[in-house]
């Protein structure tokens, strides 16, 4: 069976990738770390939590902004800008193909090309993460980071509270997206072939 | 004989000082005070930065500065926890004269106790058990008492009876600072070298936030549940350092800086909640609601993982 090869993953988009998979990791754990910290048995101590947390959302922040300007300043872009039509029953129908089609053995419904780097819960989910998500959740964590610089009372609570509880939940969704994430990406041809793309830019599919 | 005579005529009218100024009075002082005007004998003198004595065989009026360390606030007394005292209630009536006399410059103060101990009416602030903490704390060193940073004539029991916890944070580490940021108050009581807060804490996250949301003896005292603040100063090398003796759940703060509050307890699902009054501590307020919301969705997703990592493999071998 012949090996179909799009060039998907330009050096800076797997770069971006690596850092940010890295650095997310970190705030996941350390973030869990000082959420349930308790004296006896943290799972990383305080002050060691909070100083990797604030250095890899620094880096996470930088990042951010790499991948921003670098999708408005190359074609990656247009993969999170062009959507196709009918995007609930396009939604509907990946939706269809993970739980049941996969199983038959069924053709991916929008197979992967140059134009379309995503499938359309692909795609969605990782605009609302990308453009929605990941801005709140810099933002409340910078909030955090420098609380003197925020409002005392948002909503008649305590500036702080807002921007934790803010900050406890998007950090919760991104958590989830990742778990998600990682294991959609076992879903390709076999179960490395998805990682090795983002390693030689390369996607990879039997024709 | 006459010349002796002369002498002390002169060193008696020397020392005049000049009758008490009464527009310094306020209406208020007279509804918490039975001896406003027997005080202004004292406060015209103590409630000013200056006072002039007056030769009254020569008329020649002489300025001089109050020591800032002998005036005292007129308003901050007539608020303060003893508002309702005469100065000679504590101070000796030898200080009724001018120039004072050593004697009473001298004299033995009073300390809490003296008044405040083994008292029924006293008994719910328990000043003997505070009184044991003083005398197991660092600061139990010569020439310190009570007053060093309770001072009698201005002092409020602020977060006994405040509704705003910053504020009362704030009241409280002044009086830390009054002597551990002011050297020349410091140097009066121990030979040791200046110290840098800002340097001796640099190890602390968000300093600001710290020092404005919590008090010093949050970290530097040991809980004593029978009162309501302790008062057994720890030596420095004994301080909480650990962050999360204050951000878990069991944090620190309950037991300290929110005692009074603790009866609260939750609020809105928020673990500490009565913190929430006034700060958010990472760890301490954590919100059960969202604990098992999040525990929830997160064991669906890796059940429906699970699930879908059975079939794909069975579907594989089949």
């Amino acid at each position: 069976m012949a090996t179909k090869k799009i060039y998907l993953y330009p050096v800076w988009v797997r770069l971006w990738h690596m850092i940010n998979a890295l650095m997310i990791l970190l705030l996941i754990l350390t973030g869990i770390s000082m959420r349930y910290s308790t004296p006896e048995n943290p799972l990383i101590r305080f002050d060691i939590a909070v100083g990797i947390h604030n250095v890899a959302a620094f880096i996470v922040t930088f990042n951010y902004g790499i991948f921003v300007i670098g999708n408005i300043l190359t074609r990656n872009g247009r993969y999170y800008r062009k959507w196709r039509k009918n995007l609930a029953t396009n939604l509907w129908k990946q939706f269809v193909f993970y739980a049941v089609g996969i199983f038959r053995k069924e053709p991916h419904p929008f197979p992967i090309n140059e134009e379309q780097k995503f499938n359309p819960l692909q795609k969605f989910s990782y605009v609302i993460v990308m453009y929605l998500c990941m801005p709140l959740l810099i933002l409340s964590g910078l909030g955090l980071m420098f609380p003197d610089l925020i409002a005392y009372k948002v909503f008649n609570i305590s500036g702080l509270v807002f921007y934790d509880v803010v900050h406890i939940i998007l950090g919760f969704v991104i958590s989830l997206f990742v778990l998600i994430h990682i294991y959609t990406c076992t879903l390709g041809d076999k179960p490395g072939t998805l990682f090795k793309s983002m390693i030689n830019g390369y996607h990879e599919e039997h024709e | 004989m006459i010349a002796g005579i002369l002498l002390a005529a002169c060193i008696m009218t020397f020392a005049q000082i000049p009758e008490a100024d009464t527009s310094r009075i306020k209406s208020s002082y007279y509804e918490v005070n039975d001896f406003v005007e027997e005080n202004e004998n004292c406060l015209k003198c103590h409630g000013e930065v200056k006072y002039a004595l007056e030769d009254t065989l020569f008329g020649r009026v002489l300025t001089q500065y109050m020591c800032p360390a002998d005036i005292l606030d007129r308003d901050a007394f007539y608020t303060g926890v003893h508002r309702a005292f005469s100065c000679t209630d504590c101070h000796s009536y030898d200080y009724e004269t001018f120039p004072h006399p050593l004697e009473a410059r001298l004299e033995e103060m009073y300390t809490c106790l003296d008044c405040h101990g083994y008292d029924e009416n006293f008994a719910h602030y328990n000043f003997e058990v505070i009184q044991e903490e003083f005398e197991a704390s660092i600061h139990n060193i010569d020439e310190f008492s009570c007053w060093k940073c309770h001072d009698p004539h201005s002092y409020r029991a602020f977060i006994r009876n405040s509704q705003d916890i910053e504020e009362a944070v704030r009241y409280d580490n002044n009086m830390c600072l009054n002597c551990h940021s002011n050297f020349d108050r410091f140097m009066l009581l121990t030979d040791r070298e200046e110290i840098n807060l800002v340097e001796s804490h640099d190890w602390l996250p968000n300093q600001v936030s710290h020092f404005s949301s919590v008090r010093c003896i949050e970290c530097h005292t040991e809980i004593n549940d029978t009162i309501l603040v302790a008062h057994k100063i720890l030596p420095r090398e004994e301080a909480v350092k650990k962050c999360t003796e204050c951000h878990s759940r069991n944090s620190r703060l309950m037991q300290t800086l929110y005692k009074f509050e603790v009866k609260e307890g939750r609020k809105g699902g928020f673990v500490n909640g009565v913190i929430l009054n006034d700060a958010y501590v990472i760890g301490a307020n954590q919100n059960d609601f969202l604990n098992w919301i999040s525990l929830l969705v997160f064991g669906l997703t890796l059940v429906v993982i699970l699930f879908h990592t059975v079939l794909r493999i069975r579907n594989n071998k089949n």
